[in-house]
């Protein structure tokens, strides 16, 4: 196991499905000769050149429209949206012509292809930079959509979607680029459609995502030692395909359900878990299904405020010692 | 545009092909008024030089990606006329099975590679197929039909940048049929030609043709087809027509002066390219041929479409990921 940081990771995958597939390009706004505006691609265009790692023009209709085209006839490229906000300019590629088009074609069309893009907050960029909008991938169907919360598995998974048939796109959290950890050495490929439990407990289930999964554990901490409250955390990793096999069972075993999440509450992804849970394991709860959400508002700049808008780890700690003392 | 080059065969068959669309759009037009075709529909009725003069000049690997008004270019790359018709009347048979529609025909192994329904989406999309073409070496080329109206849409200029930058094997070929839906296109766009006067912004040459001769169409095609594929990046061409129904089966086309369509009439690609074969001494009879061929393909098509049943309600929750189905979770 060597140490990466999370951006490393995403660099070690990329090259990894680069080095064994010749389909695979990548493209994308000042990702070659740049190395990324996160510095997550450092090293890939000196080591598959300026026909496979491509720079473009601020045209987020063009980049994902052409990896659209080149996914149809045999390529499997792999393109980033700098920030996840902007995916909104370039939406009517997402959403009608990426997601749709295997149906409306009957499955003639195939699109294997993967959209990176830097999302959520806590780097002060204001509301236009710093969303998290897993939520809106998630809406729509035919889109595969993972948040990876580690940098194994942001290599992992940024491997998986590369091999997976289907258009995959990987919300990266942009505070963790920076956070350290072991990432296993030689090939390592994960699995879309996995959930996985990062710390069991017996009084309460946290179900969180990407950034949200390091509150989430960290609170639990907390709340073990100073409240007595023992959590398990599942970090949900992929919201399509969902496992909801494992959110299920961990619920059950606990009899209580907290979602953390970045987005906005208001459809956020935590509603369609809420209502899986409502529905499939109302029996087994022994209390209220809770949402930690951010607050239904574009996200604010200012240190103090974007801090107190995203759920933090005091914010989790105090809304479950509310509900479960 | 000397035209004397081009031989018999490909003037029959540039004939040939014109009439099925002709022939087929009008029949699309009355399986609508028999309300056997639902939705929406936007014929290529007096376009039709423009989708044969491509479909003959293509290699059968090149790739055409074009409109909801596409039902001309997807027959003009041989996609089952049936199957085409099938589409419309949301039957079994259609090409997509009954969950595409008219906006939508696709057929990937004759090299139709979708109609796209949102404006603009396509230009960026055929790029990306270019550049699959150029990455692999493979001398293809991807054509990119769209309506006057779809220039002054942001993804217009995005795909026309980056082919360029990229020198890709794409052809964006714009039907200026004067009319964006409903509204004049001169009335809504800063130049005279939407398309072709924007060319130089991008480095390119403006290049304005006849898009109601198919011969013309046919020789532009060939000569900047031939050039993307040895590598000489993209082009644009606007080919001039006129559309001689409504944008849509639910407009009536009110908005058009008096005696436009008269004009355009007496310009009709179909007769018009009949009469030159008979000056370049076609015989009447060979004319009369093609023209009987075309209308029992059309009859006979429109006879299996209508005996195709229903689509399976099986197919609802079907094809939406590549393992064939719908699930979203475990």
């Amino acid at each position: 196991m060597a140490e990466l940081t999370y951006r490393d990771a995403v660099a070690a995958g990329i090259a990894q499905e680069m080095a064994r597939d010749e389909r695979v390009v990548f493209l994308g706004e000042d990702v070659a000769a740049a190395g990324g505006v996160f510095k997550a691609t450092v090293g890939l265009l000196e080591k598959f050149g300026p026909r496979r790692v491509r720079d473009c023009p601020i045209s987020e209709q063009a980049i994902i429209g052409a990896a659209m085209g080149a996914a149809m006839t045999g390529l499997r490229p792999i393109a980033e949206i700098m920030f996840s906000d902007f995916l909104a300019v370039c939406w009517d590629m997402v959403a009608n012509e990426i997601a749709k088009t295997r149906y409306m074609t009957n499955g003639q069309i195939a699109l294997p292809l993967v959209i990176r893009t830097a999302n959520g907050a806590g780097s002060r960029f204001g509301a236009q930079h710093s969303q998290a909008v897993e939520n809106w991938a998630m809406a729509v169907p035919g889109l595969k959509v993972v948040a990876p919360a580690t940098p194994a598995d942001v290599k992992g998974l940024i491997a998986a979607a590369v091999r997976d048939p289907d258009p995959v796109i990987v919300f990266e959290q942009k505070s963790l680029y920076s956070m350290k950890g072991e990432v296993p050495d030689g090939e390592h490929v994960d699995q879309l459609g996995r959930a996985k439990v990062r710390r069991q407990g017996k009084d309460c289930t946290v179900v969180a995502l990407a950034l949200m999964v390091h509150r989430a554990l960290e609170a639990a901490e907390v709340l073990e030692k100073e409240h007595g409250i023992s959590c398990t955390v599942v970090d949900v990793r992929s919201l399509v395909p969902l496992d909801t096999q494992t959110i299920l069972s961990e619920v059950s075993k606990t009899g209580r359900l907290v979602t953390v999440e970045e987005n906005p509450r208001l459809c956020g992804w935590g509603a369609e878990i809420a209502s899986i849970v409502a529905d499939e394991c109302f029996w087994d709860l022994d209390g209220p299904i809770m949402r930690i959400a951010t607050p239904h508002v574009p996200l604010p700049s200012a240190d103090q405020l974007e801090d107190n808008t995203i759920p933090s780890v005091e914010r989790i700690v105090r809304e479950i010692r509310e509900r479960i003392d | 545009m000397s035209t004397n080059s081009i031989g018999r065969e490909t003037r029959l068959e540039l004939y040939r092909l014109q009439l099925e669309l002709r022939y087929c759009e009008k029949r699309a037009y009355d399986l609508f008024l028999q309300n056997l075709v639902k939705g929406t529909s936007h014929l290529s009725l007096g376009q039709e030089a423009i989708a044969a003069g491509f479909g003959v000049a293509m290699r059968p690997d090149d790739w055409t990606f074009c409109t909801y008004r596409g039902h001309a270019h997807t027959l003009a790359r041989g996609a089952s006329m049936t199957g085409v018709l099938g589409e419309l009347m949301g039957r079994e048979c259609g090409l997509l099975g009954g969950k595409g529609g008219s906006m939508h025909l696709t057929d990937v192994a004759k090299g139709a590679m979708g109609s796209y329904a949102i404006i603009g989406a396509h230009l960026p999309v055929a790029a990306g197929a270019a550049w699959s073409a150029q990455y692999r070496g493979t001398e293809q080329v991807a054509v990119c039909f769209f309506g006057d109206g779809t220039a002054n849409i942001g993804a217009f200029h995005e795909a026309l940048n980056f082919a360029v930058v990229w020198k890709l094997p794409v052809i964006f070929v714009c039907e200026n049929n004067l009319y964006m839906e409903y509204t004049p296109i001169g009335s809504v766009t800063a130049v005279e030609h939407p398309a072709a006067d924007r060319a130089s912004a991008y480095g390119l040459e403006k290049v304005v043709v006849d898009g109601n001769d198919a011969d013309e169409v046919y020789l532009t095609a060939v000569k900047y087809m031939n050039r993307a594929r040895k590598g000489g990046g993209p082009a644009l061409i606007e080919a001039m027509t006129y559309r001689h129904s409504g944008h849509s089966r639910a407009d009536p086309a009110k908005y058009r002066p008096e005696g436009e369509l008269e004009q355009w009439l007496q310009r009709d690609p179909v007769n018009r390219y009949r009469g030159r074969l008979a000056q370049l001494g076609v015989a009447e009879a060979t004319l009369k041929d093609l023209e009987s061929d075309a209308l029992r393909k059309v009859d006979e098509a429109t006879a299996a479409a209508r005996a195709s049943s229903p689509p399976s309600l099986d197919g609802i929750e079907k094809n939406v990921w590549a393992d064939g189905g719908a699930a979203w979770r475990n």
